[in-house]
């Protein structure tokens, strides 16, 4: 009997995903406030049934009470965090608000279907973790509002963003063939993520304010400092994600498509060079041309993430039905792997479709910002977003080359996790301050007309 | 003030409320969002513009990743689950039986039994005799077994029985698949191939239907567990190896339907092939390197179908030497040597080594269908097929169709175009010539009243052991490759003996007893 629940459950997932997906493009086409605000309660619904019903899935398959409790905690966690911003930001915008939510239980849902095959995964700490993120985010609207000067650190940015990356380089210690991490008092940080924020500041604020020719090669410096330092550390994806958000900054800031031509006409140089001089991007090549040319040695992982996604096929094994614990890390560089196998291709194009709303939502409230450095900032932060999605999606399916990403919101792993959510707290902070902005701005043309009327 | 333009800001600038940089206000602008003002600045335009470009962009890439998941789902995922690696479906045995192959003919190939205490065994009633085309499935997974592993454990079942099955905890049966194979065909080429190591491979050139696939020296697949250690032995010869689909060979003198097929479309203009002559002194030399034609025999004037009849060696090195190599290349390429095969079985890459760099030893040997060249069996019929099919290489395929357990259809495999490799007129030149071959030439045992063939035979020399060059290393494999009712052909043998001597002595015997069950009233050979 419970093989046949589970066997069904899969439908009715895909089912509420593509109308969760399907709604949030729908949502642009309606003109009233309220009708929107029916789809985005729609569509808390929708993630709750899922939510729901993995749960169920995995409980019946484990019999685990631990599953029933982290169920309720996690319920409560998602509930909180819609209250919260509903009441505490009713400026927000609440299809970013849906979507970061819906991204986090996805990640729950996996890394508990994970932690139940691997033993290296504890679900309660990938949760604590996603509980205590959100709460900071919570702060980081206020902080933009009232700290001002959050403008001005440009320097300090880039000498934090530096020395961060520059200790990771000389002191890290090494994982998965690149130096990433730092264990102070037994909590292992990942600083490049922090970083990422940091930078798109620093960037914004040399771009924000360049005005010769000259500026923009200091820019440029510093960018390339950090792009330097991580390709030192040989952490390839994060080199390539602050290169790219860099090129895109630039383009943006200046308007002039040469630089972003001439940006990628040289990144392409790099990587050539980069191919002839390390081993390491050669074999990441190799990998990605072939993977079975070395399948017991560094083609296994790639090639198990094939075996997996074809394993998922369009509806998937069901959850707890495949076996993506075969992938090698699959819990942080290939969760979208093990995503495709359980719940099946058609719900992991509804997974790159909400990713590529969330994009399109934070360029669209890049565009609508009035301040220039908020607007490159936003547009930064939310192209950080976008190109480590493209990677760690395009890798884990052999699209382009393997750079060991995460998937944002979703892998496990709480620097990831944490940076994240401040990125998605800070866009929305720039929102709500724009929308604050245009109150006043109306309040105060309000008042003109009354005087003049008065007059 | 002209809004935000490039740069036109005072430093600083930015870090102010916006509000008191009164933007809107200044230019006029109607300050509520929604209601977009006609006169928008050109300023901000130009800035959307950008935004809006980086949007499609980043759109574009996204879109990009979807399409490259339906594409991976249509066009890979199916090679992905055949992949002898892949142990992904070894989970689903706890749901599903695995499903019954069966030949075209309605015998079964395999099937699972399953006994009182609910042991499964997988039965192979044949035997040897469908060995490396099934497949095994203990102590790994071969041929069809391990091909379709994913759709012998996927189950398309009813959904009452489905339910049924769940409530009860039970298993469902997988489903079931119907094989292009023949059952007589695959016994009589088993048959007759006998003690030779080497195989047979028995196609039908309109569909690309392979109806038999033998390979020698092979095993038993019910008794995979006891006899393995013999198996892996290394004096074996290799039991396990499919010779057909990853044996391979040098294809002698089967290659010269190629060679002649690259002559004659470099010399197309005015059918300039056709006045080809040359006269066979039984051994030709070029820079110290000599052919010489079997037994040293000279086959005096000829042209190119003679050369071709008689399979004159001296002749086809003659022809080398003068064709554009690069050309020949490609054409070998069009045929695919060096290239991926159409199939979803385990194969080996069939290699041609000539260039224009080429020395001319390695252009003679070549053009005769030695020097560097391997070929599989089952690549040379897929070559005889495209003559035979008048050009057009059909996507050759063993799995007629899937059913589920109650005898519904699920999937069905339809007849495709691989690729036109020829024109019709090539192939008819072709087929004329292979047609000589038995008339009044090497094949002239397969020359009956009963039904016509055409074909190419092959006597492939190699080194027994290693590269010595001493003569009495050298061995020879016997090679047939042909087709019969040439009018409108019906099907395809392609035949390899190790060590069988010349292709009459071995090959062609043994393409015989196949071409005779095929037509005989009860499908199997009139011995």
């Amino acid at each position: 009997m419970d093989s046949l629940i589970i066997q069904f459950s899969r439908y009715a997932i895909l089912f509420l995903m593509t109308i969760y997906t399907l709604q949030s493009y729908l949502v642009f086409g309606r003109r009233e406030d309220d009708d929107r605000e029916f789809i985005f309660l729609r569509q808390n619904l929708m993630m709750f049934m899922m939510h729901f019903i993995a749960f169920v899935i995995m409980f019946l398959e484990t019999r685990n009470r631990d599953i029933l409790f982290l169920y309720g905690a996690q319920f409560i966690y998602l509930a909180a965090t819609l209250v919260f911003y509903r009441n505490l930001y009713p400026r927000a915008s609440k299809l970013i608000v849906n979507h970061m939510c819906m991204l986090i239980s996805i990640g729950l849902v996996m890394v508990t279907r994970l932690s139940l095959s691997a033993d290296r995964i504890d679900a309660y700490r990938h949760f604590e973790i996603a509980a205590a993120a959100t709460a900071l985010a919570l702060i980081v609207p206020v902080i933009i509002r009232k700290v001002r000067v959050l403008t001005k650190w440009t320097w300090l940015y880039a000498a934090v963003g530096i020395g961060l990356l520059g200790l990771v380089a000389v002191g890290a210690s090494e994982t998965y063939g690149a130096k990433l991490a730092f264990t102070v008092a037994g909590i292992t940080v990942q600083p490049s993520e922090f970083v990422k924020i940091i930078f798109v500041f620093c960037i914004a604020g040399l771009l924000g304010r360049a005005k010769t020719f000259r500026d923009i090669v200091v820019a440029t410096a510093v960018a390339a400092v950090h792009v330097l330092i991580l390709v030192c550390s040989t952490d390839l994806g994060g080199a390539l994600i602050f290169f790219i958000t860099y090129l895109i900054m630039l383009y943006v800031a200046t308007r002039n498509i040469f630089y972003l031509a001439a940006g990628f006409g040289s990144g392409a140089l790099a990587a050539t060079a980069a191919y002839f001089l390390f081993s390491h991007v050669r074999v990441r090549v190799q990998i990605w041309q072939d993977p079975f040319a070395d399948y017991a040695g560094s083609g296994y992982q790639v090639a198990q993430s094939m075996f997996s996604m074809a394993a998922g096929g369009w509806f998937g094994t069901g959850l707890m039905q495949g076996t993506p614990e075969n992938i090698p890390i699959v819990e942080q560089d290939f969760m979208f792997s093990a995503i495709t196998e359980e719940l099946g291709g058609a719900y992991a194009i509804c997974l790159i479709l909400i990713c590529m709303s969330c994009y399109i939502m934070f360029v669209n409230i890049a565009m609508r910002l009035s301040n220039r450095f908020y607007r490159l900032v936003a547009l930064g932060l939310g192209t950080m977003y976008g190109v480590q999605v493209f990677l760690t999606v395009g890798g884990a399916m052999k699209f382009i080359p393997m750079t060991g990403v995460t998937l944002p919101l979703i892998s496990y792993g709480g620097s990831s996790m944490l940076s994240t959510v401040l990125m998605f707290a800070i866009i929305q902070g720039l929102y709500i301050l724009r929308e604050d902005e245009e109150e006043q701005i109306e309040r105060q043309r309000e008042r003109e007309l009354a005087a003049r009327r008065f007059f | 003030m002209k809004g935000r333009g490039k740069g036109n800001l005072p430093p600083g600038d930015f870090s102010e409320r916006q509000i008191e940089i009164p933007e809107f206000v200044t230019e006029r602008e109607q300050p509520v969002r929604r209601a977009k003002p006609p006169g928008k600045p050109a300023s901000k335009k130009q800035r959307n513009k950008v935004y809006g470009r980086v949007a499609y962009l980043f759109s574009a890439m996204f879109l990009a990743l979807a399409g490259y998941l339906v594409y991976f789902n249509i066009s890979l995922a199916e090679q992905m689950r055949a992949n002898p690696n892949n142990h992904k479906m070894e989970e689903q045995k706890q749901y599903v039986v695995r499903g019954s192959i069966y030949s075209a003919d309605g015998e079964i190939l395999a099937g699972t039994n399953i006994n009182e205490n609910g042991n499964e065994t997988r039965i192979y009633p044949f035997g040897n005799v469908f060995a490396h085309a099934v497949g095994y499935t203990t102590n790994g997974k071969a041929g069809v077994e391990a091909a379709y592993n994913t759709a012998l454990l996927t189950s398309n079942t009813s959904l009452v029985e489905q339910v049924e099955k769940g409530v009860k905890n039970e298993k469902v049966r997988g489903d079931s698949l119907i094989l292009t194979l023949d059952s007589r065909l695959q016994q009589t080429a088993c048959a007759a191939l006998g003690a030779y190591r080497g195989a047979v491979v028995v196609m039908e050139p309109s569909t690309g239907r392979i109806l038999a696939m033998v390979s020698k020296p092979d095993f038993d697949p019910n008794r995979m567990g006891e006899d393995w250690e013999y198996l892996i032995a290394e004096d074996a010869g290799s039991p396990l190896m499919n010779r057909a689909l990853q044996g391979l060979y040098p294809p002698g003198s089967t290659f010269k339907i190629l060679t002649a097929l690259a002559y004659i479309r470099q010399n197309a203009a005015g059918n300039a092939y056709e006045a080809y002559r040359y006269d066979c002194s039984g051994s030709i030399t070029n820079h110290d390197v000599t052919i010489q034609c079997f037994d040293g025999e000279a086959h005096g004037s000829e042209d190119l179908q003679t050369s071709f009849q008689h399979s004159c060696n001296t002749s086809f090195a003659n022809i080398g030497l003068g064709l554009d190599l690069n050309a020949f290349a490609d054409l070998c390429e069009d045929f695919l040597f060096n290239q991926d095969l159409p199939t979803l079985l385990p194969y080996s890459s069939s290699q041609f080594k000539l260039n224009s760099r080429s020395s001319y030893g390695d252009i003679m040997t070549t053009s005769i269908g030695q020097g560097d060249t391997l070929v599989t069996p089952f690549h040379m019929a897929l070559v005889t097929c495209a003559v035979a099919n008048d050009g057009v290489l059909m996507k050759p395929y063993i799995l007629e169709r899937i059913e589920n357990s109650q005898q519904t259809e699920v999937q069905e495999t339809k007849a495709t175009a691989y690729k036109r490799l020829m024109s019709v007129q090539e192939a008819e030149v072709l087929q004329s010539y292979m047609r000589s071959v038995v008339e009044g030439g090497t094949g002239s045992s397969l020359w009956n009243d009963w039904y016509t063939v055409a074909g190419k035979t092959g006597s492939a020399e190699y080194e027994v052991d290693g590269n010595t060059g001493l003569e009495e290393n050298f061995s020879t494999h016997s090679w047939f490759v042909g087709f019969s009712n040439v009018e409108d052909p019906d099907i395809v043998v392609s035949v390899i003996a190790e060590d069988g001597g010349t292709g009459s002595s071995a090959a062609v015997p043994i393409a015989k007893a196949v071409f005779d069950a095929y037509y005989s009233e009860n499908g199997y050979a009139v011995w």
